[in-house]
């Protein structure tokens, strides 16, 4: 039988992940839910997205590294995620730049339509 | 073939791998290349969602009144169930629990079916009240009366009917003919169709509670119903230093539910996806392919629904939590 390596609570291939780590790490995937929900009712103006960025950051993180096993894989795979994320804050950074160096010029001609 | 049974391994080691070890690591390398094009993929529309909003906040704001935080909410927190359950379901896979893999693995399919059947309540409301994409956005008054029968939300539901007609007749016919494995993979189907049903109830039973929760303290109806005139001129008397709105009076809130349909849609086309591949992995669970020594397409799925699971959590406070 090809199953005959498992043990009660290990595998020799992989890191098995612990019920407990699971159930908590959802546990606090419900409370940063949970918080945002109530920041985002607090409105605290130009903050607010960045708050709730960072929330939704902190939740995302708890996925990456619990369920979905960086914290326990090969860091290659870590390597490939935070290189992926550096080249969407490129490209995030660079089109929000141009897009708010032409929008005075925008405003201008809105401006002058009757 | 021969020297895979030489060094001892099972039949799910293909010739090309030296050893489970080296399968599993590539695959998962494999997998991690995929996420990353899909990493990439969703940041066009993340982009798209950053470049609006940094010049129209104010159609931003105006949108959120016509979306459910309490539905978004909800659908955050079965999702991240159906997440909790996947990784279970991948621990399960590694320690050899059989029984375990097939309740996860069930768990997570009926809870995409819950989220669709919720997200397919938010459509139908937005389709009923006008709320669609630019050019096409005419958001009528009194609408807001969110009904379970609904021609729109009856064709959203066409397939999670007929999943449960196919899991219903398929469980009875596997049962007849105790096919154990059609029956476990018909009744996971069967869950899934009631789930979405479920979803849908649950959904409109919260939009009937408070339609429009946020309504009230802002702005009375009448103001944010789609006259574009009303609104340039609401703005201009508010807002007299704001942004483009005050000088065209063009309601850009159309613009918003282009973005909102385009990102919410990407993404239910890949729970749709996902759940087709997690149908196959209860499939193929059931027929006992996997195991501690051979779990990789359970984590490969795995990884994937994470993903889609991330991508929400991102979703979520972008769409629904503005103010």
């Amino acid at each position: 039988m090809a199953n005959q390596h498992a043990t009660p609570e290990g595998n020799h291939l992989t890191h098995v992940v612990s019920t407990r780590t699971l159930l908590g790490v959802f546990a606090g995937l419900i409370v940063l839910t949970v918080v945002t929900v109530l920041a985002a009712g607090m409105a605290s103006g130009a903050w607010e997205v960045w708050i709730s960025m960072g929330i939704a950051s902190a939740k995302a993180f708890l996925v990456a590294a619990y369920f979905m096993h960086l914290r326990y894989d090969n860091p290659f795979h870590t390597l490939l995620l935070v290189s992926a994320l550096a080249f969407v804050f490129l490209f995030l950074g660079l089109t929000l730049a141009d897009a708010d160096a032409y929008q005075p010029a925008i405003d201008a001609y809105l401006k002058r339509q009757p | 073939m021969a020297t895979s049974a030489e060094h001892g391994h099972g039949s799910h080691l293909a010739h090309h791998f030296e050893s489970p070890q080296q399968q599993l690591a590539a695959g998962k390398l494999g997998m991690w290349i995929f996420l990353v094009t899909e990493v990439l993929f969703f940041s066009g529309l993340f982009v798209a969602y950053a470049v609006y909003r940094s010049a129209h906040p104010e159609m931003f704001a105006d949108a959120h009144r016509y979306l459910s935080t309490t539905l978004g909410a909800l659908n955050t927190i079965v999702l991240l169930l159906s997440s909790l359950t996947m990784a279970w379901a991948v621990r399960c896979a590694q320690l050899n629990q059989q029984r375990g893999l097939l309740i996860c693995l069930g768990v997570t399919l009926a809870c995409a079916g819950m989220f669709l059947g919720v997200k397919a309540v938010e459509y139908s409301a937005k389709w009923q009240e006008g709320l669609l994409w630019a050019g096409a956005f005419s958001p009528h008054e009194g609408a807001a009366h969110v009904s379970l029968i609904s021609a729109p939300l009856f064709i959203l539901s066409i397939p999670a009917l007929l999943l449960v007609v196919v899991g219903a007749g398929g469980l009875a016919a596997a049962r007849a003919w105790k096919w154990k494995q059609a029956s476990a993979t018909s009744a996971t189907l069967l869950a899934t169709g009631i789930a979405f049903c479920l979803g849908a109830v649950l959904a409109t039973g919260v939009s009937s509670l408070k339609a429009h929760p946020t309504a009230g303290n802002q702005q009375p109806t009448a103001q944010h119903a789609g006259d574009e005139q009303a609104t340039a001129r609401r703005s201009e008397t508010e807002n007299p230093a704001g942004s483009s709105i005050n000088y065209t009076g063009i309601n850009y809130t159309g613009v918003f539910f282009s973005i909102y349909y385009a990102m919410t849609g990407v993404h239910a086309l890949h729970i749709l996806g996902g759940m087709a591949v997690i149908a196959w992995l209860i499939w193929t669970a059931a027929g006992g392919r996997y195991g501690a020594e051979y779990f990789n397409p359970v984590d490969y799925v795995g990884l994937y629904w994470h993903l889609v699971d991330v991508v929400w959590i991102y979703l979520f406070p972008l769409l629904y939590l503005i103010h």
